[in-house]
């Protein structure tokens, strides 16, 4: 039947057979579209006395929104901290690629990289909605050079710096330009942190710790300036003290202001953090975990050798270490298989795995009116998964963008 | 009447369900030839709780009906008398209602037709008894001064001109309800027993509610329940009823 042409000509959708995520609960409800948005189908009933224009039967899939990747430095050969001069198609590469793994929209992740980098890198990096050609960027990533030296992880030493001379305008001296950065890591214990995080809170942008030898109070401090994110828990961190937990210790720290919760990224591919310690985090503080993958540029491909920035790193199975080292530097890990280790490894429930990786992240960016929920009136990204959380279709925008191949693997 | 006694509440459900359905397959709706299912109305529009929402999440998002189909009382509407008198027409315009399916409430109401209620009255606004206030309360949190004190109702004899009536009675607070419905006279205070004078009446109700019903009479109800069951057995889809319907069968009655 026809919708009501009065209000709007655009098709709607009705997927039926299906449990959706909604209210963090799997129910058995169908979902209904029109024009890239989640449509409440009591009021296109009864206000608009439309009905849906085509109805799919999703055979009893889990449809679940979007997932959102806040920590992807590269993969399938290209590194977002390299100023190639093929920077666009590397990125929408990538963005196209990540779409069989369930992500809608991602933060392109910079490394410490010399200042040169940033000042190329950035102006191509732009926001904008995904589709077809693949998943929506939300923003960048830049995860230094702002860092602790003794925690520098894989970060290459010579580019690491201070903002205790100019603070704020050092750092934009750095970056250059700051127009579609989301998020900033930087380790809170460095000289004037706390008004290098004011401004940047201040502009929108969310402030990340780590990579960081910071005490708890000096991590406190840092919350209340502003900073609602940690990169990758327990990695490039002062390891948890039961007499100074660390940035650790944000995870339960009652100096957090009223009404703010911290964020925290686990990488949750089974060699960056061991289940236990998962384990601890996830049922010390379940709502502030943000899965995230810190791919790198291996990921997607075979064993070998690959750049992350200014280093050269060496894959080994799920292991990717700095050529020669034991140090890890970044993964090879997918987003979907993220989610399915975290649900076996934690135990946790369907709907809170699917979460981790879609409501949290769009809750620290603070976009969850329009990504990450399958709410009325937000944004239709979702996809359809089975029961193993294997991810069978992609859709953004309510358009299909990525389906399983039955024939294939 | 025929008066169908169910065990509990979940049975006497289904057994209504299966009427319903089968009553719908026999009648063999298509465009142009509606099914007119009446159904007593509620509270208004606004309120989450609302009636609209009840009915979208309980019904018709699990049904394939057209939108433009569904009739529902506006209790925002400008002019409430015009809206009640509009009512009327469209379901004169449906060809009038097929099957009413109601409640009864412990007071022996009809929809919102209410003890005093004229057992002739029309779709109008009614106001409503202390007693349906205080019941609708937890729709709005327990707040007494929020609840609607007026509602619109199809009228007594809106429903009695359906050509067949149902009633769904359960639970014991209803047992007294149900006695003075069939028991007892017609009485304007209780509603529900203007349904003696209509031709075509079935009760479905469990064990609970006729506890004040005389024993003599449950037990000659559930000695028909043998009959009665077959009202309920499944029936051929609407297609192959077509086939059925020139080979005419009487359909039971008592």
């Amino acid at each position: 039947m026809p919708s009501n042409k009065s209000v709007s000509d655009a098709p709607i959708v009705q997927f039926t057979n299906c449990r959706i995520l909604r209210d963090h609960q799997l129910q058995r409800e169908d979902l209904w579209v029109r024009e890239g948005k989640i449509l409440n189908p009591e009021k296109l009933f009864f206000d608009e006395k439309g009905s849906a224009d085509v109805q799919l039967d999703c055979k009893d899939s889990i449809i679940a929104p979007g997932f959102i990747d806040v920590q992807i430095n590269g993969g399938f050969g290209v590194d977002f901290s390299l100023a190639t001069d093929d920077f666009k198609s590397g990125i929408d590469l990538v963005g196209q690629k990540i779409l069989s793994h369930g992500v809608t929209s991602f933060c392109p992740t910079l490394v410490t990289s010399p200042s040169s980098v940033y000042h190329q890198v950035l102006p191509q990096i732009s926001v904008r909605n995904g589709g077809a050609h693949g998943a929506g960027i939300l923003g960048a990533h830049l995860e230094g050079p702002f860092i602790s030296k003794e925690k520098k992880g894989a970060h290459p030493e010579h580019c690491l710096r201070t903002f205790e001379a100019g603070a704020f305008q050092d750092l934009l001296a750095t970056y250059g330009c700051l127009d579609c950065v989301q998020i900033v890591t930087l380790a809170p214990e460095m000289r004037r942190s706390s008004e290098v995080i004011r401004e940047l809170t201040k502009r929108g942008i969310c402030v990340s710790l780590g990579h960081s030898v910071a005490n708890l109070s000096q991590a406190e401090e840092a919350v209340q300036h502003g900073a609602t994110f940690i990169t990758h828990l327990f990695n490039a961190m002062l390891p948890f003290h039961h007499r100074d937990p660390g940035i650790v210790g944000l995870l339960t720290s009652d100096r957090i202001p009223a009404g703010r919760r911290v964020f925290y990224g686990m990488i949750s591919d089974g060699i960056h953090t061991n289940p236990a310690a998962l384990r601890i985090a996830h049922r010390a503080h379940p709502k502030g975990l943000v899965l995230v993958t810190d791919a790198m540029a291996g990921m997607g491909l075979a064993p070998g050798r690959h750049t992350l920035g200014q280093q050269v790193v060496e894959i080994d199975g799920l292991n990717t270490y700095i050529a020669g080292t034991k140090t890890l530097s970044g993964s090879v890990a997918t987003m979907d298989t993220c989610v399915r280790h975290f649900q076996e490894a934690t135990g946790c429930s369907v709907e809170a795995a699917l979460e981790a990786a879609s409501l949290h992240p769009a809750q620290l960016l603070g976009i969850e009116h329009k990504k990450g929920t399958l709410n009325y009136d937000s944004d239709a990204d979702f996809l359809m998964l089975n029961d193993s959380l294997y991810v069978q279709a992609t859709y953004i925008a309510g358009k299909e963008v990525w389906r399983q191949d039955v024939s294939g693997m | 009447m025929k008066l169908i006694i169910l065990d509990n509440y979940s049975q006497a459900s289904e057994w209504a369900a299966k009427y319903i359905r089968n009553r719908i397959v026999q009648f063999g709706p298509g465009p142009g030839r509606f099914f007119t299912l009446g159904l007593p109305t509620g509270l208004p529009r606004d309120h989450p709780e609302s009636y609209h929402s009840f009915m979208w999440n309980n019904f018709f998002k699990h049904i394939d009906i057209s939108p433009e189909n569904v009739h529902i009382l506006d209790g925002n509407a400008p002019d409430l008398q015009a809206e009640c008198d509009a009512f009327e027409e469209k379901i004169k315009a449906a060809g009038g209602i097929e099957l009413f399916v109601g409640g009864i409430g412990p007071d022996g109401h009809i929809a919102f037709n209410e003890p005093g209620s004229s057992l002739v009255s029309r779709t109008r606004v009614k106001t409503l008894a202390m007693d349906t206030i205080l019941a609708n309360a937890r729709f709005f949190d327990g707040d007494l001064s929020k609840v609607p004190t007026m509602a619109l109702t199809v009228g007594v004899g809106t429903v009695m001109d359906a050509r067949e009536v149902m009633i769904l009675i359960t639970g014991a607070h209803k047992a007294f309800a149900l006695y003075k419905a069939i028991e007892d006279g017609v009485n304007h205070m209780w509603t529900v027993s203007a349904f003696q004078q209509h031709p075509n009446t079935v009760f479905v109700c469990d064990e609970d509610a006729t506890l004040e019903l005389k024993v003599k009479t449950v037990k000659y109800f559930k000695g028909l329940m043998l009959v009665h069951n077959k009202l309920v057995e499944p029936l051929y889809s609407m297609k192959e009823m077509e086939t059925e319907r020139s080979q005419s069968k009487k359909p039971y009655s008592d």
